[in-house]
């Protein structure tokens, strides 16, 4: 068990989300404090602290906001991911609804620290209750000059604007956000240039995950010193990990980074239903590589520990599956997400998660055959790494480790008939960018 | 086509945004909620009132799966049977729920109170099974407890 249990981003604070509570909580004293500051200090404290990006990729944050050029002739912007659409994913929410001015305070200082005029947060459009929390919590703190043209009286400002999605996983994807912050369809940007350089509107922009975000005032009071002796030194911090599925207590629970995954189900959501076996984990959303049963023993929770055995942190959405789950329905229903949400702008994504979905659910009817066990991996090779976006890799990683690790599945469901029809090749696919 | 309070909140949110386009989404979310669907008519109008191309606004209302492109009943049963919802139940319960309406997925019932569809996760991955009715979420759902919201939506 982690010896550290302080929740820093979801406190069990009775009523936090209220600014009077907030405040009374020593709420928007980072705040105060930044305003102290000089903007590259922060950016140096934020370095220091080595917080990375929650969002997936684990970009370390401090890095990101030093892209932002000092001098600009044109607005810079923050960019808010409150987009949430990964599934397995369902921490955010948390935040909005039970600590949004720590989020709305820690936007406010990185607005600072990189002379940004708006802060736009992007929320999923699922959301419309926690957009209406959070829009409470952005008008309150208007009221209180924490936002506005003249915060605290420093003669900085910085406007808040919240922008509700409409329904499309690909807008997670901090270009795609971007195009559809725009009033365009969330088609993904071809990079370079990085939004550091040209993002909406043409403008410096930064994006940042909602969670990520929620850790800078805590960072900024405690110190960066304190910060990063939390959990995992390369990726320090809690981590709210969201575990669903087979699991007794699913829900968002918050703990250092760098916890055991086994701990994690059976000691915090209290284990697998009816004491079953487990048969496969999904360590962080549904993007990221599959672990077997077996294979859980030991893991740890952080971003280069999960890379050790193959797999990633991702958003830390852990998804349980106990011994009787068909993995290949399983793996199916996720290809199907891919087919839907994918953009439909490169060919390989577009094509490939189609296939994917056809071939695998081929399997579920009893239609599959040897060689497609192969196609399909073949598919997947061919999707992973020619794509804009990591969409594409996304759809692929899945597929490619559960035929990995789960090859009996394939072999035993598929047709040993000699009679059964020969699949069709899929053309070769040309790579149009660089991988 | 826009009330005059959505007229009113469209001026405000006009100084958010440095271009017109930004506004597409937002006013797109004020027809549906004013009409429920959004029609080709309500497109042009999107398209003259934000003075861009109806192709624009076409290719905006069918890119986003929340816009919807037809009418829906009354109660919008959206039914998750992504990962987390499927190893809880969420496809049995919205079988159950087609079957008691007596619709398949994407239909509407002929009185026109209910529209069930399946979508994708909506992060309720926690309080798995779950569905969204219009802006609402319920979650931790079993067979009876969705019988029990059918009959009082059925009802009202």
């Amino acid at each position: 068990m982690s010896e550290f249990t302080e929740k820093l981003i979801l406190p069990d604070i009775p009523n936090l989300h209220q600014l009077d509570v907030y405040e009374r909580h020593g709420g928007y004293q980072a705040l105060r404090k930044a305003m102290g500051m000089k903007p590259e200090e922060i950016i140096e404290e934020v370095k220091k602290s080595n917080l990375r990006g929650r969002g997936g990729a684990c970009f370390p944050t401090g890095m990101k906001w030093s892209f932002m050029p000092k001098q600009s002739t044109k607005p810079k912007y923050l960019c808010a991911n409150g987009d949430e659409s990964e599934p397995g994913t369902f921490k955010d929410r948390q935040i909005f609804e039970c600590n949004p001015h720590l989020f709305i305070e820690g936007a406010i200082i990185a607005a600072y620290a990189m002379g940004v005029t708006t802060v736009y947060t992007y929320i999923r459009g699922e959301y419309a209750k926690w957009i209406a929390i959070l829009q409470k919590a952005v008008d309150d703190a208007y009221a209180r000059n924490y936002i506005g043209k003249n915060i605290l009286g420093t003669g900085f400002g910085t406007e808040f604007v919240i922008y509700r999605g409409a329904g499309a996983y690909i807008c997670g994807e901090e270009s795609a956000l971007m195009n559809s912050l725009q009033g365009e369809r969330g088609y993904p940007r071809v990079k370079p240039p990085f939004p550091a350089q040209v993002g909406l509107y043409g403008c410096p922009t930064t994006i940042n995950n909602i969670e990520t975000i929620a850790n800078v005032p805590i960072i900024l009071n405690r110190g960066a010193e304190w910060y990063w002796k939390i959990g995992a030194p390369k990726q320090p911090g809690t981590l709210l990990y969201g575990i669903s599925g087979h699991v007794n207590k699913p829900g968002v629970y918050e703990f250092p980074t760098g916890i055991l995954l086994t701990d994690l189900i059976y000691n915090y959501a209290g284990g697998v239903p009816g004491e079953k076996k487990i048969k496969a984990v999904i360590p962080g959303g549904s993007s990221t590589m599959w672990l077997r049963g077996e294979e859980i023993e030991g893991v740890k929770m952080d971003a280069d520990s999960l890379k050790a055995v193959g797999t990633a942190i991702g958003t830390g959405g852990v998804i349980v599956m106990d011994e009787d789950t068909d993995v290949l329905k399983v793996l199916a229903r996720i290809a199907h997400f891919y087919h839907h949400e994918s953009c439909g702008q490169c060919t390989p994504c577009r094509e490939g998660c189609g296939w994917m979905e056809k071939i695998l659910n081929r399997f579920l009817a009893g239609d599959g055959t040897m060689s497609d066990i192969d196609l399909l991996m073949d598919v997947a090779n061919n999707i992973e790494g020619n794509t804009i976006c990591a969409l594409g890799d996304a759809a692929a990683w899945p597929v490619q480790s559960v035929i990995r690790k789960f090859r009996e599945e394939f072999e035993a469901r598929a047709k040993k008939s000699p009679t059964a029809p020969k699949p069709v090749t899929p053309p070769h696919l040309v790579t149009t960018f660089d991988a | 086509m826009l009330s005059k309070e959505n007229f009113e909140k469209l001026e405000r949110l006009k100084s958010q945004y440095p271009t017109t386009k930004s506004l597409s989404l937002p006013v797109l979310w004020m027809i549906q909620e004013q009409h429920g669907w959004i029609s080709p008519e309500s497109m042009q109008y999107v398209a003259d009132l934000l003075q861009l191309p109806v192709s624009h606004v076409y290719g905006v209302v069918t890119f986003y799966t929340m816009f919807n492109t037809k009418p829906v009943g009354k109660y919008h049963l959206q039914v998750c049977t992504n990962v987390s919802c499927l190893l809880r139940g969420g496809e049995e319960l919205l079988d159950h729920i087609c079957k008691r309406l007596h619709v398949k997925r994407g239909e509407i019932t002929l009185d026109q109170r209910f529209t069930v569809t399946e979508v994708e996760c909506l992060g309720s991955c926690g309080t798995a099974p779950m569905l969204q009715a219009n802006d609402e979420y319920y979650e931790n759902l079993s067979t009876e407890k969705v019988e029990r919201l059918l009959d009082e939506w059925s009802k009202g």
